[in-house]
């Protein structure tokens, strides 16, 4: 994990869409001219994307960019077969929803699939890890929202996952569950160093998370932000970029209307 | 006609005591009326001689034994029924193919009233217990399959994504999410058939029974004992009761996972 922090720190590759052509280590996502259709729509178009091992990534997009799509590829639920597309095997996904299975006990959602010995142990760190070490034997109905996600978040990262995908996970929280979890995850992250994907709606929670800020649009990349300021200290650039990544979105509107119905949005 | 849950109303655990009211009253009257001679002990005979016929029929040990054969029925006929049931739902929702092989075929069995084959089976397995037991086990068979089919067709797409995304394999993601997302219907169809199964008895009982309540039922018809007539009424009924019981405390087991709030979805 240090080796792949050293790496990141010692080569801020300011490479947008493309991959420098000489890459001491292979980004652990690799996606080369990738099209998906499903009948006469194309939901994505000749998309090129690569992740680096350990980055942060905020996908942006309004509803019908291919957002979805791209995450269900990335996780392995649509078949990829006969796409150009290398991701590693060790990768999770935390859904808006938590997901958790209701007739298994909160630890016991955490271990599903794990094999080998300790499972248990290892569920009760990760537990540990998202502080709900107390509520390892409860049943997930009876968990809050903020509890269910971070169960959820549990279950992904006892995998120890090369590539962390989080689909809006913080969407359907209150505002003062989703700081912290927005903290959570930083915290994680900077522990456990797994390349992660969150798509969101949420231009601000993007720019306070991520490395690099993609906007998806019509099954494109239509802009690409890398963010050199460390987080934390990135209320400065914060205007600019926002109005930035809103005219994105906006596609055409001026930068400032899209504000207000994006944040409905999510 | 799919799996309606038709569940009866939770009685809260404090029954007042103005809903016992209207049924003694109706007892009451009812012994009043037996003892006045309105109604004759030819019509019906009064609660407290279906009483004492109870009783006697414990003691004789004619009652036991008689509800020891029709029990046999019942859980002879449900054992075969409801196996059947939940293999056939099994083959049905887990497998495409399975569906088209099976879920025709049993479209097609629950449009036949399973009564009205009664002929048909006398005349195949005769007046034994062999068609008393196969017309249990015919009516109980869709309840159960229906209901389970159903249930696994019904599973939450969203959670099986997200266990195939943690890389379940098919028979984990069976074993961990489809089956036991599938429990409570099994079991609302597992209700249907008790049920069901109750009411077969009393219309199987009916072919030339030599033992059993239907037996007693009969017999009682012969000599208009009407107080034998209503023990083996009040009896049919226990069993029924009976049989939800059985299904309330396999729930309660079962799915011990579910929130107690009333209303929740």
């Amino acid at each position: 994990m240090d080796v792949r922090r050293g790496f990141l720190l010692a080569t801020p590759s300011p490479a947008v869409l493309a991959i420098p052509a000489v890459t001491p280590m292979p980004p652990v996502v690799r996606l080369r001219n990738f099209t998906r259709r499903f009948g006469d729509t194309t939901v994505i178009e000749e998309l090129d994307l690569d992740i680096a091992a350990g980055e942060f990534i905020a996908l942006l997009g309004r509803s019908g960019s291919g957002k979805t799509t791209l995450l269900r590829t990335l996780a392995g639920l649509d078949d990829a077969r006969g796409h150009d597309i290398t991701v590693p095997n060790s990768r999770a996904v935390v859904f808006q929803d938590a997901r958790l299975l209701p007739w298994k006990k909160v630890w016991r959602n955490v271990a599903l699939g794990l094999k080998g010995a300790g499972i248990r142990e290892r569920a009760e760190r990760a537990l540990a890890e998202v502080e709900l070490d107390h509520r390892q034997d409860a049943w997930p109905l009876t968990l809050s929202g903020g509890e269910a996600q971070r169960t959820a978040l549990a279950r992904a990262l006892v995998r120890e996952p090369q590539l962390l995908l989080l689909d809006e996970p913080f969407a359907a929280l209150d505002a003062l569950t989703r700081y912290r979890m927005h903290d959570l995850v930083l915290a994680l992250w900077r522990k456990h160093r797994p390349a992660v994907l969150l798509v969101t709606h949420d231009v601000d929670e993007a720019i306070a998370l991520a490395d690099r800020i993609l906007v998806l649009d019509g099954g494109r990349i239509i802009a690409s932000e890398r963010i050199e300021v460390a987080r934390g200290e990135r209320a400065g650039i914060a205007q600019r970029l926002r109005d930035t990544l809103l005219g994105h979105l906006g596609a055409g509107r001026p930068a400032r209307d899209g504000v207000v119905p994006l944040r409905a949005q999510a | 006609m799919t799996a309606i849950a038709l569940q009866a109303p939770r009685l809260s655990t404090r029954v007042t005591a103005s809903r016992w009211f209207s049924p003694v009253l109706l007892l009451l009257l009812w012994e009043l009326g037996a003892r006045t001679g309105v109604i004759p002990e030819r019509t019906l005979a009064a609660p407290s001689s279906v009483l004492t016929t109870l009783l006697g029929m414990i003691v004789s040990g004619e009652l036991p034994s008689n509800l020891l054969v029709s029990f046999g029925r019942v859980v002879a006929g449900l054992g075969f029924g409801v196996g059947a049931g939940i293999i056939l739902g099994l083959v049905s929702g887990l497998s495409k193919s399975g569906e088209v092989a099976v879920d025709p075929l049993m479209q097609i069995k629950r449009s036949i009233p399973v009564v009205a084959l009664s002929p048909l089976f006398i005349v195949w397995f005769g007046i034994g217990e062999t068609t008393k037991i196969a017309l249990i086990a015919f009516a109980t068979v869709f309840p159960v399959y229906l209901n389970l089919y159903s249930g696994i067709r019904g599973v939450d797409p969203r959670l099986i994504d997200a266990a195939r995304s943690f890389g379940l394999s098919q028979r984990e993601l069976i074993q961990h999410v489809i089956l036991p997302a599938a429990l409570p219907s099994l079991l609302t169809g597992l209700r249907f058939s008790l049920s069901i199964s109750v009411i077969m008895l009393v219309i199987a009982e009916q072919i030339n029974a030599s033992a059993g309540l239907g037996y007693l039922i009969n017999n009682a018809r012969d000599f208009m004992r009407t107080d034998i007539i209503v023990v083996c009424l009040i009896v049919y009924a226990l069993l029924g009761l009976g049989a939800d019981w059985l299904v309330r405390i396999v729930e309660n087991r079962a799915l011990i996972w579910r929130p107690s709030i009333v209303g929740h979805n």
